[in-house]
């Protein structure tokens, strides 16, 4: 047994430890598995879509009109004759991307500035949180309306315009868990042995308080998606031909008594969308969870 | 006819592992007016025994699988859950361990008196708090009258304790359990609080069953001792038996691991590694207050090789000194030298240099270290830092200190959780050497352990300090382990020495009161003598 560990903790154990066993347990939950191929499925498709995709998105085939789905058309057609499969996919492109590129700016923000300002306390820490309550008490739609008269409307600033909205909140939970870990004495400890702060963030603290931070992007996504919604029925996001699942559904909504497959088509695929991604992150968060499993 | 007897309790436990038989048919009986002691280490069933008969383990998971629990003839475990409710609080009382999550947090301590008085005596409100305020007289509590509308934080640990023990007298009881009511308290509040037990169970003539993992602690004031292993009695009878004839050999294990007999000190010459002056650690407390003087106007050296003993009770300094020496605390004024140099005034890459030369091993195993780090990580993480081993070799320094503090090697993928006290503190020990300082603070390593775990770490330290040469500063208010363990011992009160010297010094000739009272506060100290 015990020769056999030796030779064992060569080479996997070199890296994080924590990642990979979260890897192994990740494996066995099959609903984090199927949430997880589901989501590479969706991205894949939505690169490639300019090529796989049935229909072009702008042209229009007025005598169409809207029609239920049909071999031609699998998901049927809007009240412009536009093929609705065509439609989801090109939307699936901007509302992926603002979910994940919004999502990603609002976590990376949010959490390094949550946890320095757990980390260091003090002063610091009550600088740095008034600005995020500063940033709170401005009016959103002012802010984002002002973004979009001074550099003009543009897909990556309305990434960027939400992204700055929702990392507020990700550094309030941030620093509350840090500051909870930071009294733990494994961080005296850390201190001890002389690591740099940096270290002390990254491999000390966000481990440990990556649990809320999960379940709280995994809200975020969603979230996210239907604000751009929102911001393009405005006027502020997207414009038409150009679509996304938000602005589709809103528009379905509309007809939904006349072509109810404009709303039930879009709505699935954001549906699930959203399923997957809760599957897959309370199979990360378990994951994690090194107390979970004893596998 | 016993107050209480119990026989053949069999209690298991049925997880998805398995079931694991917790009580294995022991056999006990508890008289009127007399204090019987159920001594066992973590596991051994002795809390589960207790806490079965009253059905106060959740079922499932737990079962129980037969005997019987006769207090006064009544059988306990056939009872239904509102019989037994009646009893519990009523004719039996429990204190638990920690005073603390045991009270309501928003409650008065007044309002939580009364409860049980308003729920199982039909009684005014008037009355209830005239007999609240009766009993808190009777536990210690000063000044009753204005205590009664505080909260649980506002009393101390002892206190609360206090508290809790009016509680649990309030409806009379006529058996009173206790599980390690002062496991959690100073020593020298743990010696009052046993002393008020004894009192207060020779007064009001109840039966008291005394939970507790320490054979040291009850030695003063148990009439019948049981010992517990594995879920099974090993031995039981009369103290004064269990004491100076135990057969079994685990009770005799037991009774080894009470820490006894004083170090010789260190001979030959001495030249101080650590030379502390004047030291002031101060904590702000706001602008307008006093700041808190944890550690006011100290100054000593310890010397090469030596362990320096540093006693006192919670908030008199010890813990914070330690810290300051390791700059984990902002240090108010004075100087610590270390082999010649300032360590007050370091920065930067002069710090991290010396903070490979001096560590800490912690009081609790269970939060020094980081639960999503495994052994591996946890002991290559400071062998990495420093230089001590490069990527290629890691694994087997790690492996080697594994090897010194004595872990399996095949534990080494594994997380904190999967491991005992014992264990984690053998993963924190090797932590701390792993970086191989001359000088280690050990703040009270052993004191969230189970009494023979600590002599097995308590040895290990021993063993491994002249292993490694370790000049130690090991902090603890327990005046036994340190006497043991350490060449001098300083008295700390109220963030000053008051007292310093040999273990035989101090402990056959105390100059001070208050070393005095702290000598009079270890629990059976008949049995180190």
């Amino acid at each position: 047994m015990t020769t056999e560990v030796i030779t064992d903790i060569t080479e996997a154990e070199q890296g994080s430890s924590l990642w990979h066993d979260a890897w192994l347990r990740l494996r066995k939950n099959k609903l984090a598995l199927f949430g997880g191929i589901t989501l590479i499925l969706f991205v894949i498709i939505a690169i490639l879509t300019p090529w796989i995709a049935p229909y072009s998105y702008e042209t229009q085939n007025l005598d169409l009109g809207a029609t239920p789905p049909s071999a031609a058309h699998w998901l049927g057609t809007d009240i412009f004759g536009r093929d609705l499969l065509t439609q989801i996919m090109y939307g699936g492109r901007i509302s992926l991307a603002v979910g994940f590129v919004a999502t990603s700016v609002a976590l990376i923000i949010g959490i390094s500035w949550g946890a320095v300002a757990g980390y260091v306390g003090g002063r610091v820490d009550a600088a740095m949180m008034r600005f995020v309550d500063i940033l709170y008490a401005l009016p959103f739609m002012i802010f984002i309306v002002l973004l979009m008269v001074v550099f003009g409307r543009n897909i990556l600033l309305l990434f960027l315009a939400i992204g700055a909205v929702e990392w507020l909140t990700m550094a309030r939970i941030m620093r509350s868990q840090v500051q909870q870990l930071r009294q733990q004495e494994f961080v005296e400890a850390a201190i001890s042995l002389g690591l740099p702060p940096s270290t002390i963030i990254r491999r000390h603290l966000i481990p440990n308080a990556l649990g809320p931070i999960i379940v709280y992007t995994t809200l975020t996504i969603p979230s996210v998606m239907l604000l751009e919604a929102f911001l393009s029925f405005l006027g502020l996001g997207i414009q038409p031909p150009q679509t996304s699942w938000g602005l589709l559904i809103s528009y379905g909504a509309e007809t939904m008594e006349e072509f109810p497959w404009l709303l039930i088509f879009p709505g699935l695929a954001l549906t699930l969308t959203l399923f997957s991604l809760n599957f897959l992150g309370d199979g990360l968060r378990d994951a994690l969870d090194v107390r979970r499993s004893k596998d | 006819m016993a107050l209480l007897e119990v026989n053949n309790l069999q209690v298991s436990f049925v997880t998805r592992m398995g079931t694991n038989r917790a009580v294995d048919g022991i056999s006990f009986s508890v008289e009127t007016g007399k204090i019987t002691a159920i001594i066992g280490e973590s596991g051994s069933g002795k809390s589960v025994a207790c806490y079965s008969m009253l059905g106060l383990i959740p079922q499932p998971p737990g079962r129980i699988d037969g005997g019987e629990a006769l207090f006064e003839g009544r059988d306990l475990l056939q009872m239904s859950e509102a019989q037994l409710r009646e009893i519990r609080g009523r004719d039996v009382a429990m204190i638990f361990q920690d005073p603390m999550t045991c009270l309501n947090p928003y409650m008065t301590i007044g309002k939580q008196l009364m409860e049980p008085l308003l729920y199982h005596k039909h009684v005014s409100k008037e009355q209830a708090k005239n007999r609240a305020l009766e009993l808190l007289e009777e536990v210690g509590i000063r000044d009753p009258e204005s205590t009664f509308e505080n909260f649980p934080h506002q009393f101390s640990g002892g206190m609360r304790q206090r508290v809790m023990i009016a509680m649990a007298l309030i409806n009379e009881p006529k058996l009173l359990i206790a599980d390690e009511p002062t496991t959690a308290l100073d020593v020298t509040i743990q010696a009052q609080i046993l002393k008020l037990i004894a009192d207060l169970q020779t007064k009001r003539d109840i039966g008291v069953i005394f939970i507790s993992h320490d054979l040291a602690v009850v030695a003063d004031i148990a009439d019948q001792i049981i010992v517990m292993q594995q879920g099974k009695v090993v031995e039981g009878g009369d103290s004064q038996h269990i004491f100076h004839n135990a057969e079994h050999p685990y009770t005799r294990k037991l009774l080894a691991a009470i820490p006894a007999g004083s170090k010789t000190p260190m001979a030959g010459e001495t030249r101080p590694l650590i030379q502390v002056r004047e030291l002031c650690t101060w904590f702000e407390q706001g602008r307008h207050k006093e700041p808190v003087k944890a550690v006011n106007d100290v100054s000593f050296d310890i010397n090469r090789g030596e362990v320096l003993g540093l006693v006192g009770e919670s908030g008199s300094g010890k813990s914070t000194i330690g810290r300051s020496i390791l700059r984990l605390v902002h240090v108010t004024s004075g100087s610590v030298t270390f082999d010649g140099t300032d360590v007050t005034r370091l920065e930067g890459g002069d710090l991290k240099n010396f903070r490979s030369r001096m560590q800490m091993i912690f009081q609790d195993p269970f939060a020094s270290l980081n639960p999503r780090m495994t052994v591996f990580d946890t002991l290559a993480e400071p062998l990495l830092l420093h230089g001590i081993e490069n990527r290629k070799t890691v694994a087997s320094g790690v492996l080697k200190l594994m090897d010194d503090v004595g872990l399996a090697r095949n534990f080494v993928r594994k997380y904190p959780h999967e491991f005992s006290g014992g264990q984690r503190q053998r993963i924190a020990i090797g932590r701390a050497l792993a970086t191989h300082p001359e000088f280690v603070v050990a703040d009270e390593p052993v004191s969230a352990l189970d009494v023979t775990i600590q002599a097995q770490i308590l040895d290990l330290m021993q063993g491994l300090s002249r292993e490694y040469g370790l000049t130690m500063l090991f902090v603890s208010h327990d005046l036994a382990v340190v006497r043991h363990l350490a060449d001098r011992i300083l008295v700390l009160y109220k963030g000053e020495v008051v007292e310093q010297g040999t273990g035989d010094d101090l402990f056959e000739r105390p100059q001070q009161e208050y070393t005095r009272q702290l000598l009079q506060s270890i629990p059976g100290r008949a049995l180190i003598a």
